[in-house]
């Protein structure tokens, strides 16, 4: 029978190649975001696993609410991205250093 | 014996799509990787009884926010050799990071402390069960606060978003509306002596 322990070993391993993944793609803020999402998915199945495994519901409403702070971070940061690609054409983390001063 | 295969399939297969995500040289393979990857987490939300938030997951992340992702890197030209400059330099600290944390992670999950006083194998709920009748009561009664608080935070991510990316047009005509309600009769008509 599958355990707890599977399905958190599971999440680790998605959570451990999301921060990984933030190393490795330092320049792409698109590969960057899309390595958060992997991160909160993995939160998410935590949660989902100890929700089923400790029979309680409030793991899974915690799921919606990590659903909707991740769906408005992706729009507002896509958005920040389209408007900073309009003014400098380009999408590296290096440039973005306008507020450094 | 089913169970545990498919468990087997799901996350293996979504572990490797993570490993596409973070590895595919082309951003777009990234993006198809990651909705591979949330269909396997959502079959495991499926084999975990939360059916309501496997579909969700299809729903609002393959459905929306990945099309969203899909439609930023098809508008913005990117150079993707440039972008992959310095992938190796950082190679070794990631991994380092990334190892002992999963060490970390995967010694915790079986250390006993989850699984100690829980039952380790949770039978599956009656077929009488129905997921989003339960989620509704006590999402609707006991987190009403929390529900509505996410709904201001998306509005706000919606205002937030439309506000950041729109671009007038210096010539476009636009309504005056106060101006238009506040015209009185004597500023259109003019009476003339015939």
């Amino acid at each position: 029978m599958v355990e707890l322990s599977d399905y958190l070993t599971v999440g680790a391993a998605l959570f451990s190649l999301g921060v990984i993944g933030l190393f490795l793609n330092r320049k792409n803020v698109i590969t960057i975001l899309m390595c958060i999402e992997l991160m909160l998915l993995a939160v998410n199945l935590n949660l989902v696993a100890f929700s089923h495994y400790l029979n309680d519901l409030a793991g899974q409403i915690f799921v919606f609410f990590v659903l909707t702070v991740a769906a408005s971070e992706v729009a507002v940061g896509l958005a920040i991205l389209v408007a900073f690609y309009r003014t400098r054409r380009s999408i590296e983390v290096e440039d973005i250093n306008t507020l450094q001063g | 014996m089913l169970e545990s295969a498919f468990f087997y399939m799901f996350g293996g297969l979504a572990v490797l799509a993570a490993m596409g995500v973070v590895l595919a040289r082309n951003t777009m393979h990234s993006v198809m990787f990651l909705i591979f990857c949330f269909f396997n987490a959502s079959g495991l939300f499926f084999m975990l009884d939360a059916e309501f938030l496997g579909v969700i997951l299809i729903l609002v992340y393959v459905g929306a926010v990945m099309v969203l992702f899909m439609f930023v890197i098809m508008m913005l030209e990117i150079n993707t050799a440039v972008l992959r400059e310095g992938f190796t330099r950082y190679l070794p600290i990631g991994a380092l990071v990334a190892g002992v944390l999963l060490i970390e992670f995967i010694a915790a999950a079986h250390s006993g402390i989850f699984t100690d006083g829980v039952r380790a194998t949770a039978e599956h709920l009656g077929r009488d069960v129905n997921n989003t009748v339960e989620i509704g009561k006590i999402l609707y009664t006991k987190y009403l606060l929390g529900f509505e608080i996410a709904a201001l935070v998306l509005l706000a991510a919606l205002v937030g978003a439309i506000v950041l990316t729109i671009r007038s047009r210096k010539d476009a005509k636009y309504q005056n509306i106060s101006a238009q309600v506040r015209v009185r009769k004597e500023d259109r008509l003019r009476k003339v002596r015939m």
